[in-house]
């Protein structure tokens, strides 16, 4: 919330000013009728392996983060630009590998790489898109300077909680909307539907979409129920779609129908049991087939997987100059690849000070975060490190900004990130705003759900002048 | 259109939803009757009665000692480890809508979802510092909302028509129950009611109807003191009576017309209505109410599945 010299960021001072003649009652008591709001909305994630109790909240601050006019054009830019290159460089990867060619990626990187699929070679997807829908993590170090945390181009979740996190603040705030100028995220389901449209199979005019989910015990099933809803799509789990004649279909009470583009937050392995797991109950027998014909389309696309993942995170930079024939906006952190000797005699050196992360690691297990760990801690990552340090990468601890939180003590500072959404169809674009997750924990740099993270609105201020878009 | 899964769990939902209600129902009438005069001392026979069928028995008895108010009250409306509990019954409901949110109406989930946040918290400690009474007129109330708001939000299409089905198949089941409970008591010939035994039948039929909401229709109807038979004929064949059991027969053949008329359901159904709209309650004396009740259970069974097997069934 500070800049450099202790002053108030331009993009809070309004807030501030509000803030400072709110008592705390009036928060704490806000803050209560805030988790009120999401228990009854249902607004909850399922924890594994409990019974009916088994569902809980994601801690929800009152406080929102603010970004100004000119950070977001920055950020939205930049988060634009990177799902473009990364688009292209799996398009690339399935095709003529050029990248490869032009030995800027090594090979070995993506062919052993176990989200790499090779059913996908040699298909052309409808407007080149493989990642539909996109989250990419960013933390903000300065004024200008944004860095990408990681990309996430499978089945990124967490949008239904950018969306309610604001429905929800302006039940609790309306007098606050009524003098920001915060720009409107609500029409994103509308944007996802037509980029989904976008890419229906050649020659199918009135594309029937799905929302494929695996299940209401599945963690994310609250999002799915509702992106379904907001879209006035159907919801529909693997058992309600078959195979027939070359197509899918949807069993329905009037019979079959068929569908012509899935959304699904089914992972890769999941989506088609005579091609990948053979045990799963989730996915649709011979659903590739009928991807790898053209006629139905699948977003994500299968294998999307091999562009989002640690190692090929240290080439997305020259992907943005290779493909785009541009400097990236966004930075990436500098990032150590163990696989490689140098960076890996450096990583053992300078473990106390770094953060050390699995290649295929997600949710913020099977990490160390150096400057908090214990000496013991330390050196048992150092032991797995050089058992397979492949296996593994390391970044330095970056300053973080900081947002004011309702604490126990009261308002203090806590880290943030934050993970706008790009949607890409017959065009690239990111709802101003997404989903900022915070570090509850005083000094703490984990911001994940699974371990503790909360999540705040995400503001971003429109510019004095309100141009009209399209 | 919609999936037959979703088809399916709406059908559900419904028909939990007016379980719960129909359980709060049955036991806000015992209660009263074991509070009777008559009564006292032989509560326990009452509450056994609740209990038809061995394994039922046997359920109830693995938990508690005696058919009492408490232990019985506890396991029919609080226990998680009985599946028709009213609890339970409310958590599944939840969940069949939870699955199929996305065609249903907020206030619509808000509804269920608050109704079993409450009830989860429950404990009989809780539903006696209320009241037994007015806690069971709470489950009621919960679902008359539940089903205030599902009519008065649901846009006329499928989901709204499986909902009510769900609706009307249960509550011509739930008559049909209880009824059954009481047919050892009739008997084949002979005059209504003898005056010894016009006292019990008064507290017992009354009982009963006012657990249907169906009392004040009974004598503005007959304009005569509580006859078993006439109940019977009120709650089976008249359909002015929106539990009995030719109302629900009837508005599902109705909805089964609209949505497909060369269905197999449709024709069940439409055959279990001319059946009831032939019926005469002096017939039905004569062959024996436990047969005619069997028939129609029996009936409102099949068609129960085959309105799965034509609309619903996931192969």
């Amino acid at each position: 919330m500070h800049a450099g010299d202790g002053d108030i960021r331009s993009a809070y001072r309004d807030y501030s000013a509000w803030l400072t003649e709110q008592s705390m009652d009036r928060l704490r008591q806000k803050h209560e009728q805030a988790d009120l709001l999401f228990r009854r909305l249902g607004i909850t994630f399922t924890v594994y392996g409990e019974d009916e109790g088994g569902e809980r909240l994601i801690p929800f601050d009152v406080i929102p983060r603010i970004l100004s006019h000119d950070e977001w054009a920055i950020l939205e830019r930049g988060a634009i630009q990177r799902v473009d290159a990364l688009n292209a460089f799996l398009h690339d990867i399935y095709h003529d590998q050029e990248i490869i060619r032009a030995g800027i990626v090594p090979a070995e990187l993506v062919m052993t790489n176990e989200a790499f699929q090779p059913q996908m070679l040699g298909l052309d997807l409808p407007q080149r898109v493989y990642a539909h829908v996109s989250g990419v993590d960013v933390v903000r170090v300065d004024d200008k300077t944004f860095y990408v945390l990681e990309d996430n181009v499978r089945t990124p979740s967490g949008v239904s909680y950018m969306l309610e996190n604001r429905e929800t603040m302006m039940r609790l705030f309306p007098d606050l909307f009524a003098q920001s100028v915060v720009a409107p995220v609500d029409r994103y389901p509308e944007y996802l539907l037509r980029s989904l449209q976008a890419v229906a199979p050649p020659g199918v005019d009135d594309p029937t979409v799905v929302l494929m989910t695996p299940g209401q015990y599945n963690s994310a099933y609250f999002e799915h129920a509702f992106l379904a809803m907001e879209m006035g799509i159907e919801l529909v789990e693997g058992r309600d779609l078959f195979v027939d004649s070359g197509s899918i279909f949807m069993r329905t009470t009037e019979g079959p129908k068929r569908v012509d583009v899935i959304y699904r937050r089914v992972d890769d392995g999941f989506i088609d049991p005579l091609a990948f797991k053979p045990d799963s109950a989730l996915g649709v027998p011979g659903m590739l087939s009928v991807v790898r014909s053209g006629r139905v389309t699948v977003c994500n696309a299968m294998g999307t997987g091999v562009a989002d993942d640690k190692a090929m995170y240290c080439f997305v930079p020259d992907m943005i100059r290779f493909y785009l024939g541009e400097e990236p906006v966004l930075q990436n952190v500098p990032t150590y690849s163990c696989r490689k000797p140098d960076d890996l005699k450096y990583v053992l050196d300078n473990i106390a000070e770094l953060v050390v992360k699995e290649v295929h690691g997600s949710g913020g297990y099977g990490m160390l975060v150096g400057p908090k760990a214990t000496k013991a801690e330390c050196d048992d990552f150092k032991k797995r490190l050089k058992a397979e340090p492949d296996n593994y990468i390391a970044q330095p601890t970056l300053a973080l900004s900081t947002c004011p939180t309702l604490v126990e003590e009261g308002i203090a500072p806590r880290h943030v990130d934050l993970r706008p959404y790009v949607l890409s169809g017959e065009k690239t674009r990111v709802m101003p705003g997404g989903l900022t997750r915070v570090a509850l924990k005083p000094g703490s740099l984990v911001v994940n759900s699974s371990q503790g993270g909360g999540t705040k609105d995400t503001w971003v201020l429109e510019a004095p002048v309100i141009a009209e878009e399209e | 259109m919609m999936l037959s899964s979703t088809a399916d769990n709406l059908f559900w939902m419904a028909r939990y939803m007016e379980r719960s209600e129909n359980t709060a129902r049955l036991l806000t009438g015992l209660y009263h009757m074991s509070l009777l005069p008559a009564r006292r001392g032989t509560q326990t026979g009452l509450w056994e009665g609740l209990f038809q069928t061995e394994e039922e028995r046997s359920h109830f008895l693995s938990k508690y000692d005696t058919f009492k108010t408490d232990p019985v009250l506890t396991y029919m409306v609080l226990d998680r480890d009985n599946a028709s509990s009213i609890r339970s019954c409310v958590w599944s409901a939840r969940e069949n809508v939870r699955a199929t949110r996305h065609v249903l109406t907020t206030d619509m989930w808000e509804t269920v979802n608050s109704t079993w946040l409450d009830i989860a918290q429950v404990t009989y400690a809780d539903m006696q510092d209320m009241g037994h009474h007015d806690f069971l007129e709470w489950i009621k109330t919960r679902s008359h909302l539940f089903r205030g708001v599902a009519h008065g939000t649901m846009r006329r299409g499928d989901a709204y028509d499986f909902w009510r089905m769900g609706v009307f198949i249960e509550r011509a089941e739930n008559t049909i129950r209880l009824l059954a409970a009481r047919a050892h008591t009739f008997k084949p010939t002979g005059p209504a009611s003898r005056p010894d035994t016009a006292t019990l039948d008064y507290y017992q039929w009354g009982t009963l109807l006012r657990s249907v909401n169906a009392y004040k229709a009974y004598r503005e109807i007959y304009k005569s003191q509580i006859d078993p038979r006439r109940v019977v004929e009120l709650l089976t064949l008249n359909p002015e009576i929106p539990r009995s059991v030719m109302a629900c027969v009837e508005e599902t053949s109705e909805i089964l017309q609209g949505l497909r008329p060369r269905s197999r359901a449709y024709e069940q159904a439409a055959d279990l209505l001319n059946r009831l709209q032939a019926a005469r309650i002096d017939r039905i004396y004569r062959t024996g109410m436990a047969r005619f009740l069997e028939d129609y259970r029996g009936g409102l069974h099949d068609l129960s599945l085959q309105i799965q097997k034509d609309f619903l069934m996931i192969q």
